[in-house]
């Protein structure tokens, strides 16, 4: 009875659900295209496996180079946000001094700052520092973040007092009170902190054009840009590498996607 | 000593332990916010101020700048180019509260009571969300294409005459709408669906003794109840609108016919400061892309006032 009453919700859940996986369908089928079956029409529906497409995208980017520039530069942005944004906000959440709310307030200034007032300024500091076309010129100014400071500023008010207080009289100081008892009870704001940052950092596009033109030195998100550009039309070898590119994040989200929808439904929830 | 013992002799002593403590908190405050502060400072506090000061600078190529007043701002409001984006930028944010909608009706059907597979759906909905905007943009060019492309070859089915989406200046803002759209869906739904699970189960049944059918509870109860929910949204979707970037600057490539009449601020601002080095003009952008930004979230959170229940 129950089940006959909800299929007209399946059925318009399913047609959504397929305006959502229909283009990613057609990446991976175009991906193992030829180039002629890929541009016949009405279109092939099953294709001859062409896995040439893919080995093309390694032979001719450095794609690997690429791939451990976007694990090195996800991985750098996001442990140093979890570790400096929660080390502030738990100071900024319990701790007391002189100018704290004051200081607080002119971090979160930032937030309101369309990210182009950032961007010339950063750009010289990155170059004057020689690192165009580093690691560390890629992953420097994503390494603080105003937004992940508040997340956790606002995640430590609701973690209770007590455990804290007892620590303290016992004589702990707040630096060990913060990595022994407040951080081990902050793991799912910092989880979802965490994913949040690592969706942003393997996706982020505009810092890493500017800075690292050179393709050894670019993410794979620079580099699908730069693929783009050299193979304008051949779209089996554009669908391959944009495949192996965004595949990686996507699993990992699949799999991670309690923590992630936490971490969304945080920020509606500000 | 008994734990009793010593839990009083901590709270006779917790008076004055505490102020000890919060006379230390000082030093200990400042040591663990100084590595963000310096990071936000160096790298976002400071480059505003550099920014605003470039806006009254000209660039040689050489990089040194020269005071020229208010000449960048003259050359921006009054640079046809300038409008052009605004316009397409203005429709790209209002375009993209369409999604809006369609997000609410996801999260609700999806919190149909009793329903399946609830999180296959959540699963495929959220593809978009976590696929990187380039891939995005590469795999939309190519169903977007106006010889072999699927958009079209789907639409012949149905007996209408398709066209080159992208390289068409009448079509392509609309076309990265749908693709815009497409992406944030799943992501909304998400927001939404925290919304809706905060409304407390008892309005549904009072609603229903009063007689409310599903569709007048839906209106009458839900939407109601999620407007917080949706006047956030609709903030991060104007705010979004206005940072549009990557669609832009990757589906209209260099010799697309379409690409001048739909640039929007943010791809005109990379292709100034970046592409042609006008940094000082292109910092005046930033500056007034600012003040429109902040003006359009006050006149939302003005609005907000007459539609935004909060419970």
């Amino acid at each position: 009875m129950r089940n006959g009453r909800l299929w007209p919700v399946h059925l318009v859940l399913a047609v959504g659900a397929a305006a959502m996986v229909m283009p990613f369908f057609w990446q991976v089928l175009t991906s193992l295209k030829t180039f002629t079956e890929a541009t016949r029409t009405p279109p092939v529906w099953i294709p001859s496996f062409e896995w040439s497409n893919f080995a093309t995208v390694l032979d001719e980017t450095p794609f690997l180079q690429q791939f451990g520039n976007t694990v090195v530069m996800t991985a750098g942005r996001t442990l140093a946000q979890l570790l400096f944004c929660s080390l502030a906000a738990y100071a900024f959440a319990r701790l007391r001094f002189p100018g704290r709310d004051v200081i607080f307030i002119a971090l979160l200034s930032v937030l309101m700052v369309p990210g182009q007032l950032f961007l010339i300024p950063q750009y010289q500091i990155v170059q004057s520092l020689g690192w165009l076309n580093t690691l560390p010129g890629l992953i420097a100014p994503g390494m603080f973040s105003a937004f992940g400071t508040f997340m956790m500023r606002q995640f430590f008010m609701t973690l209770p007092a007590e455990v804290e207080e007892a620590a303290r009289l016992d004589g702990a100081n707040p630096l060990r009170v913060f990595w022994s008892v407040m951080l081990p009870l902050a793991r799912p704001g910092l989880m979802a902190l965490g994913v949040l940052t690592v969706l942003w950092s393997w996706n982020d596009l505009m810092w890493p054009l500017i800075v690292n033109t050179d393709p050894e030195s670019m993410p794979l998100s620079a580099g699908l840009s730069a693929l783009q550009g050299e193979h304008m039309t051949d779209y089996p070898v554009l669908m391959a590498g944009s495949l192996m590119a965004s595949a990686p994040i996507v699993v990992l989200f699949v799999v991670m996607q309690r923590q992630l929808i936490e971490g969304i439904a945080f920020t509606g929830s500000k | 000593m008994s734990t009793v013992g010593r839990a009083a002799a901590r709270a006779a002593a917790r008076p004055a332990t505490r102020r000890r403590l919060r006379d230390r908190d000082w030093v200990w405050g400042y040591a663990m916010i100084a590595p963000l502060v310096l990071g936000l400072g160096v790298f976002y506090l400071w480059p505003v101020v550099q920014s605003v000061y470039y806006s009254f600078t000209e660039w040689t190529l050489f990089g040194d700048a020269t005071w020229i007043g208010l000449r960048n701002y003259a050359e921006v409001f009054t640079d046809p180019a300038n409008a052009r984006a605004l316009r397409n930028t203005f429709v790209y944010g209002a375009l993209s509260l369409l999604g809006i909608p369609l997000s609410i009706a996801v999260a609700a059907l999806l919190g149909t009571r009793g329903l399946k597979l609830v999180s296959l759906y959540r699963t495929l909905y959220f593809l978009p969300v976590v696929t990187m905007p380039a891939a995005v943009a590469m795999i939309w060019t190519w169903l977007y294409n106006g010889d072999y492309g699927l958009v079209d070859y789907l639409l012949s089915l149905v007996g209408v005459q398709g066209t080159s989406w992208i390289a068409n200046p009448s079509t392509a803002l609309y076309a990265l709408v749908a693709v815009g759209v497409w992406t944030q869906i799943g992501y909304n739904a998400v927001i939404f669906m925290a919304g809706l699970q905060a409304i407390p189960r008892h309005l549904y049944e009072a609603a229903s003794i009063d007689g409310a059918g599903r569709v007048r509870q839906f209106f009458r109860v839900t939407l109601p109840l999620l407007s917080p929910s949706v006047f956030f949204v609709s903030v991060l979707s104007v705010i979004n609108g206005l940072q549009m970037f990557d669609l832009v600057y990757l589906m209209l490539r260099r010799g697309n016919p379409a690409r001048e009449d739909t640039q929007t601020v943010v791809s005109l601002f990379f292709t100034r400061a970046f592409e042609e080095g006008a940094k000082g003009y292109a910092a005046a952008m930033a500056v007034v892309l600012m003040a429109i930004t902040l003006l359009l979230t006050v006149v939302q959170f003005r609005v907000q006032k007459r539609w935004v229940h909060y419970a």
